[in-house]
């Protein structure tokens, strides 16, 4: 495994290389699913009227973000699993690196996101690492970010994922 | 609502209520596997790492099903915004990942405001270092950009375009 990145990949540094819509809008059910599982019992998410007067109407936790684009596990017709961040694997497997983890994840929040929104989101690849031995194994670090915007092209946010993608060592 | 809720709402946390080295309250979770699995399932993870106990140990190479990012995240907003309660604004949250989080660990979270400031726009920002250990082990660690509100009649959901820089 040499240390030069494929051209294909190069090309790909601050591109948007995929922008989707969410397969559904946001609705309150994940957000009560949500905060059950972690037992979050701010008001903003349970009280109508509380929301309307501190975020002028329901919203949803912002650490949902991500949550609203991951795909469903099925839908009829799909003959092809849909993955989330579908640039990550792109990059497994142009790079010969059949494991990852992610090893940072910083996001930001802008506009509330709301029930009834309609969500796009941009992935764009912003890095990649020279070879790099880690005790996973060899590999490389990238720097992958997520923009989100609303149906009415507010920005709602961003994430940055780092990942590292290795082969094991021997 | 919380308790923390309720009090927080009657007496919003305002930034001069806060300063550097505070701690927040520790929070101790006792995590079964339906925390795990609900949590995985509620932010759309459908991974069998955490959810199929066989995935995770003969696929994984892991002692269980553990906790996935995402739900974890939202653990870590639980936390920050039972602290402040319902008028703080989470603005960024930075997650470093070290360790997982099984069934039968106890996680405690843990806090300290770093900094305070208030930026051009006059928003008021605490910065504050959150993280969440089993035992002795430290399993993630997050910085967290919260918004306060800067006096009694602020409040920093109101911000938007220009006055809003997370």
């Amino acid at each position: 495994m040499g240390d030069d990145i494929p051209n294909e990949v190069k090309s790909w540094i601050d591109q948007v290389r995929y922008e989707e819509n969410t397969e559904f809008p946001v609705e309150m059910g994940y957000v009560w699913t949500t905060c059950a599982s972690v037992e979050n019992g701010n008001p903003l998410f349970w009280d109508e009227q509380a929301a309307r007067e501190i975020t002028g109407g329901q919203i949803a936790p912002p650490t949902m973000l991500s949550v609203w684009f991951r795909p469903h596990l099925w839908v009829p017709g799909r003959t092809k699993q849909s993955q989330p961040l579908q640039l990550h694997f792109d990059l497994k497997e142009k790079l010969g690196l059949p494991e990852a983890v992610m090893t940072e994840n910083t996001i930001e929040f802008h506009e509330p996101v709301r029930p009834g929104d309609r969500l796009r989101t941009r992935q764009i690849l912003r890095s990649v690492s020279p070879l790099k031995e880690t005790k996973l194994g060899m590999g490389r670090f990238w720097v992958i970010e997520v923009e989100y915007l609303n149906q009415k092209g507010e920005f709602v946010g961003k994430e940055s994922y780092t990942g590292y993608g290795y082969r094991r060592a021997a | 609502m919380t308790a923390a809720a309720q009090t927080s709402a009657k007496a919003p946390l305002t930034i001069d209520r806060v300063k550097e080295g505070d701690r927040i309250p520790e929070l101790a979770v006792n995590v079964s596997a339906t925390t795990v699995i609900l949590g995985a399932l509620a932010s759309r993870d459908w991974r069998p790492m955490h959810h199929d106990r066989d995935f995770a140990i003969n696929r994984n190479g892991t002692r269980d099903i553990f906790m996935n990012t995402p739900n974890l995240a939202a653990w870590f907003e639980r936390y920050v915004t039972d602290w402040t309660g319902p008028l703080g604004r989470v603005g960024k949250m930075k997650f470093r990942m070290k360790d997982s989080i099984f069934p039968n660990d106890t996680m405690v979270f843990r806090g300290v405001v770093k900094s305070v400031s208030t930026d051009a726009a006059g928003c008021a920002w605490a910065e504050v270092h959150v993280s969440v250990s089993v035992g002795e082990k430290m399993c993630t660690d997050c910085i967290a950009r919260v918004a306060l509100p800067a006096n009694a009649t602020d409040n920093p959901w109101e911000r938007r375009g220009n006055r809003w820089k997370p």
